[in-house]
C-alpha cells in the first residue's frame, strides 16, 4: 500500500484506500483444466445504454510530457515494477505461473480501473490509450511475462468498455471493478504458421439460439485460471468478431502450453469444441475486431519498449564494471556502439508506440502507426535482446542473470496476437 | 499532454513548403545534378520567398535556430527549431542538393544563430555564412585543426586550410574554425566570421561529388587572413574547463537539421518506390502481418518504420530545443537514425524498383547518391555512436575514444 500513498489525492486512490485483499485459490497453469473458481457473472443493474469513453482531445500542440495524472500513474506502477515484479520474474519463469499476491495487488493497483468510465464505477473520463502505453511499459520494465499476466485481465474489460453493449458491460464490467477482479484473456493468435488474425480458422456457425464455435487458441495467458475470455473467431457470412465466453461452458478446454518466453503468464492453449453461447455473446462489430487487433499489437509495442529499457539499463551497468585486456569493456567501441544503438533504436520505438497511441485515443486514424510500430519493436526490440546477452557474454547466457529471460521474452513481440490491449 | 502530430499551427508552413519544394526544387533536381558548379538561379525566387518567410516569424531561416523562450500556454513551446525542422524535411524531399545551395540557410547562418551574439547577430542578418571546420588533415577529429588564430591589434590573423565547405564559393561570409593556441588544445578553438571578399582567403577549387551535386563544395587555403577581433563567435577567452562547450553547441541545433534532410529525402523516395510499386499490383497492408504479404511489401513496411523512427527522432530533438531542454543525446540519436536509414531505405528502394529505381530517367538512384552524405557531415555515424555511447555509459573521450 505504500506505494498507493504516492498518488494520494488522486480519485484512483480515492477509491482503493479502502480496498482489503481477498484471499483467492491458488492457480497452477501446469495442471490441465480449468482451476478457477467460477463466479456467475450476472447483471446487478440495467443500463439503458452502453458507456463509452469520449476521445481525448487535440491539444493541436507537438508535446512528448505525459500529464500529471499519468506521470503519478507510471511513476506508482513503475515503482510496483521495480520492488515487487522484477523480484518475482525468475520463479515465475522457472514455474510457469504469476504469483497469485502480485496479480492481487497488480489489480488493487487499479490496472483494469485506468480504463473503465466513471459510471460504470472505473476512474476514466476519457480514452486514454497513451495512459495504458505508459502502465504497460512502466510493468514490462519489471518483467514482460509477468506484465503479459498483469495486464491480461484488463484486455478483456477495456474491450467490454470499447466495445460492449449495454448487457454485456452490466454483466461483466462490475467484477473488473470489484475487489475480486477475475483472471481473464483475450484469446486470438491460433496455432499456426503465418497466422493472419484477419483470416481465422476457429469458426463460429450461427444457431437458432446464437452460435457455435469451433476451434482452437494459442499462448491465451493465465489460459487455466481465466473465468471469461474473449475469443476471436471466424463468423459465417461476417469475417472475424469478438465473442465473450465465460470459462464455464461446455466444450471449452484448456492444456498448458508453455513457450519459450513469457512463462509467466501461464500460457495455454484453448480449445473450442462446438461451444454454444448466446446471442448475446457477439462483441462489436467487424471494425471493432480490427481495433482489437491493432490496440493489441500497441500494447506488445510498449511492453517491448519497456522490456528494452530494461535491458539497456541492465548491460549499462554490466559493460562498465566488466574488465577484460585491462580495462572496462565498455571502453571498446564494439561494446560501446552496440550500447548506443540499443539506446537509438529503443528511443525510436517509443516514440512510433507513443504516436500510435495518441492517434488512437484522440480518434484519428492510427493503422499505419500501429504497423510501423509493431514492425520497429519486432526487428529492433529482438536486436536488443539479443545484444543484450551478446554484451554479457557467457554470463549473458546463464540464469544468473536477466538477459536471457528479455531474449525469450521479447521473441514474442511481433508474433503475439491479443493477450493484451491498451 | 502526448501529441506526435505536426502542431496546428505549423501545419500552414509545412504546406508552403511542399508547395515550394514542389514547384521550385523538384523540377531542377536533375537539371542540377549533371549540371554541377552551375549556380541554381531558380533559387533566388525561393531564397526571397524563404526570407520573406523569417521576417514574418515563420521561421524557415537557419537564422530561426536561436533558442527561444516564449511559451504557450500549457507552457510546451512549439518554436522555431521544430518549425525550421519540418520545413527542412518537405524542401529535401523536393531536393537535399539544392535546400543546401540556398542562398543564406548555411551552416554558418545556424553557428551565428546559436553562439554569436546580438550585435553579431545583427550585423550577419541577411548575410549567407558557409561553415569551415574540416581540414585535409582532420575531420572528425575536430580538435586537432591546424588553423591558426594569431592576436594582432585589434584583428586576429587565420592561418591554415580548410576543405570540404559546403557553399563556400556562393556565400557571402564563412564560420571558419582556428585554434589561438595548439598547445591547450580544444578550449583554445574559436569560430570567426570571415568575409569571402577578405585578402588572402583564396579559394582552392570545387569538388566533384557523389551526391548533392547541387551543392558546391569548396576548399579554401588562408594566407594572413586578417579579421577584426569582434568578428570571434562567443567569448574570446580561453577556458580549460569549457573545452569546446562554446563552439560544439551549433552541433545540437545543426544535427537534427541534417536528421531532417536526411528523413525528406527517404520520404521522397518511399513514396515513389509506393507508387511504383502499386503500379506493378503490389499492395501495402498495414492490417495484416508482414509476413503474409508479398516480399516487397514486407521491406517496404521496413523502411518506412525506419523512417518513421527518424521522423519523430528528429522532431523530438527539435522539440526539446525549442523547449529549453539539453538534447544533445537526443540530437545524435536523431542523427545518427536518420543518417543510416536514409542511406539504407534509399538503396534498396532503388533495388525493388530495379532498373527503373537504378536509372536517370526517375530520381530514386539520385536519392540514394544523396542520402549518403547525411551518414557523414556534421559528425559522422561514428561519431554520433561514439557521443551516445559516452552519454549512456557515462564514459569521457579519454575512456572512449
Ligand atoms: C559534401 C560535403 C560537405 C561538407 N560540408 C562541410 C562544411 O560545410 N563544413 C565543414 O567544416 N565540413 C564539411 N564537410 C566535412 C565533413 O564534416 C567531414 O568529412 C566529416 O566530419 C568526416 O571527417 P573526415 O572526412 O575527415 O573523415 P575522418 O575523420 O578521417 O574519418 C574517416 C572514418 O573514420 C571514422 N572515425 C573517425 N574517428 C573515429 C573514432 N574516434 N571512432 C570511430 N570511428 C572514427 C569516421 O566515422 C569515418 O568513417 C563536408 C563534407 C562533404 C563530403
Amino acid at each position: 500500500m505504500g506505494v498507493l500513498n504516492r498518488v494520494a489525492g488522486s480519485k484512483l486512490v480515492a477509491r482503493l484506500g479502502v480496498k482489503a485483499p481477498v484471499d483467492r485459490a491458488l492457480y497452477h497453469a501446469t495442471r490441465t483444466g480449468f482451476t478457477a473458481a467460477n463466479r456467475t457473472f450476472a447483471a446487478t443493474k440495467k443500463l439503458t445504454k452502453p458507456s463509452r469513453l469520449p476521445s481525448a482531445g487535440d491539444s493541436g500542440v507537438f508535446d512528448l510530457t505525459p500529464t500529471e495524472e499519468q506521470r503519478m500513474i507510471a511513476e506508482t506502477v513503475r515503482e510496483f515494477a521495480a520492488e515487487q515484479v522484477r523480484p518475482a520474474a525468475a520463479a515465475a519463469d522457472d514455474k510457469c505461473t504469476p504469483p497469485p499476491d502480485l496479480l492481487r495487488t497488480a489489480a488493487s493497483l487499479g490496472i483494469t480501473l485506468v480504463g473503465v468510465p466513471e459510471s460504470l464505477d472505473g476512474v476514466a473520463t476519457e480514452r486514454s490509450t497513451v495512459t495504458n502505453v505508459l502502465v504497460a511499459e512502466a510493468l514490462a520494465h519489471g518483467d514482460l511475462g509477468l506484465a503479459v499476466a498483469c495486464l491480461a485481465p484488463a484486455a478483456v474489460s477495456n474491450a467490454l468498455v470499447l466495445w460492449g453493449n449495454e448487457t454485456q458491460q452490466a454483466t461483466y464490467l462490475p467484477a473488473f471493478t470489484g475487489d475480486d477482479v477475475p483472471a481473464a484473456a483475450l484469446a486470438i493468435a491460433e496455432p499456426m504458421p503465418l497466422f493472419d488474425p484477419m483470416s481465422l480458422r476457429t469458426k463460429a456457425y450461427r444457431t437458432p439460439g446464437g452460435f457455435t464455435l469451433t476451434g482452437e487458441k494459442s499462448l491465451v495467458p493465465l489460459a487455466s485460471s481465466a473465468e471469461l475470455f474473449v475469443v476471436a473467431a471466424d463468423l459465417e457470412g461476417r469475417g472475424p468478431a469478438l465473442f465473450v465466453i465465460e470459462s464455464s461452458t461446455a466444450g471449452l478446454s484448456v492444456d498448458p502450453e508453455p513457450a519459450m518466453g513469457l512463462r509467466a503468464a501461464a500460457t495455454g492453449r484453448l480449445a473450442l469444441s462446438r461451444v454454444s453461447v448466446p446471442e448475446s455473446a457477439l462483441l462489436g462489430s467487424t471494425e471493432s475486431y480490427v481495433d482489437c487487433v491493432r490496440l493489441s499489437r500497441l500494447a506488445w509495442c510498449a511492453l517491448a519498449v519497456g522490456t528494452g529499457a530494461a535491458v539497456l539499463e541492465y548491460v549499462t551497468g554490466y559493460v562498465n564494471d566488466r574488465v577484460a585486456f585491462g580495462e572496462p569493456v565498455s571502453h571498446r567501441q564494439g561494446v560501446a556502439f552496440k550500447v548506443a544503438d540499443i539506446g537509438t533504436e529503443l528511443d525510436g520505438m517509443r516514440l512510433l508506440t507513443y504516436r500510435a497511441a495518441s492517434r488512437a485515443e484522440q480518434g484519428k486514424p492510427y493503422a499505419r502507426e500501429v504497423a510501423l510500430a509493431r514492425k520497429l519493436c519486432a526487428a529492433k526490440g529482438m536486436a536488443i535482446g539479443s545484444d543484450g546477452v551478446q554484451l554479457l557474454g557467457g554470463h549473458g547466457f546463464v540464469k544468473e542473470h536477466p538477459v536471457e529471460r528479455w531474449y525469450r521474452d521479447l521473441r514474442a513481440i511481433g508474433l503475439m496476437e491479443g493477450a493484451v490491449l491498451v | 499532454m502526448i501529441n506526435l502530430e505536426v502542431p496546428r499551427k505549423m501545419t500552414t508552413l509545412v504546406d508552403q513548403a511542399r508547395q515550394a519544394a514542389m514547384a521550385f526544387l523538384r523540377p531542377n533536381s536533375r537539371k542540377y545534378d549533371q549540371a554541377e558548379h552551375t549556380y541554381p538561379e531558380e533559387l533566388d525566387t525561393l531564397a526571397a520567398l524563404l526570407d520573406g518567410l523569417s521576417a514574418s516569424g515563420g521561421g524557415a531561416g537557419a537564422g530561426g535556430v536561436r533558442r527561444s523562450s516564449r511559451g504557450s500556454k500549457s507552457g510546451v513551446v512549439n518554436g522555431a527549431n521544430l518549425s525550421l525542422t519540418l520545413g527542412t524535411m518537405e524542401m529535401c524531399w523536393g531536393d537535399a542538393g539544392l535546400l543546401l545551395a540556398m542562398p543564406r540557410q548555411g551552416l554558418g547562418n545556424a553557428a551565428i544563430a546559436s553562439v554569436g551574439d546580438d550585435d553579431q547577430v545583427a550585423r550577419y542578418k541577411g548575410k549567407w555564412a558557409a561553415m569551415a571546420i574540416t581540414e585535409p588533415d582532420t575531420g572528425s577529429d575536430s580538435g586537432a585543426i591546424r588553423t591558426t588564430a594569431t592576436r594582432d591589434g585589434d584583428h586576429y590573423v587565420l592561418n591554415g586550410e580548410k576543405i570540404f565547405v559546403t557553399s563556400g564559393e556562393r556565400a557571402d561570409c564563412v564560420v571558419v574554425w582556428a585554434t589561438l593556441d595548439r598547445a591547450q588544445g580544444k578550449a583554445a578553438i574559436k569560430s570567426f566570421v570571415v568575409d569571402r571578399d577578405t585578402p588572402g582567403f583564396e579559394l582552392v577549387r570545387l569538388e566533384h561529388k557523389l551526391g548533392i551535386r547541387a551543392s558546391d563544395t569548396a576548399h579554401f587555403r588562408l594566407d594572413n587572413v586578417r579579421v577584426p577581433a569582434s568578428n570571434l563567435l562567443g567569448s574570446p577567452e580561453i577556458k580549460p574547463d569549457q573545452g569546446f562547450a562554446g563552439v560544439m553547441q551549433t552541433f545540437d541545433n545543426t544535427r537534427p537539421l541534417v536528421a531532417a534532410m536526411a528523413c525528406g529525402i527517404a520520404r521522397a523516395a518511399l513514396e515513389e518506390t509506393r507508387r511504383l510499386l502499386t503500379e506493378a499490383g503490389v499492395e501495402i497492408d498495414y492490417d495484416r502481418p508482414a509476413t503474409t504479404q508479398p516480399a516487397a511489401a514486407a521491406t517496404f513496411l521496413e523502411l518506412e518504420a525506419d523512417y518513421e523512427a527518424s521522423y519523430l527522432l528528429t522532431l523530438q530533438a527539435a522539440w526539446m530545443a525549442d523547449n529549453g531542454k539539453p538534447n544533445s543525446l537526443q540530437a545524435s540519436y536523431a542523427k545518427a537514425k536518420s543518417g543510416r536509414s536514409a542511406t539504407d531505405i534509399t538503396l534498396r528502394c532503388v533495388e525493388l524498383c530495379g532498373t527503373i529505381g537504378y536509372g536517370e530517367h526517375e530520381l530514386l538512384e539520385k536519392w540514394s547518391r544523396d542520402a549518403k552524405i547525411m551518414d557523414i557531415f556534421e559528425g559522422t555515424q561514428q561519431i554520433q555512436q561514439l557521443i551516445i555511447a559516452r552519454r549512456l555509459l557515462g564514459k569521457t573521450s579519454a575512456e572512449l575514444k
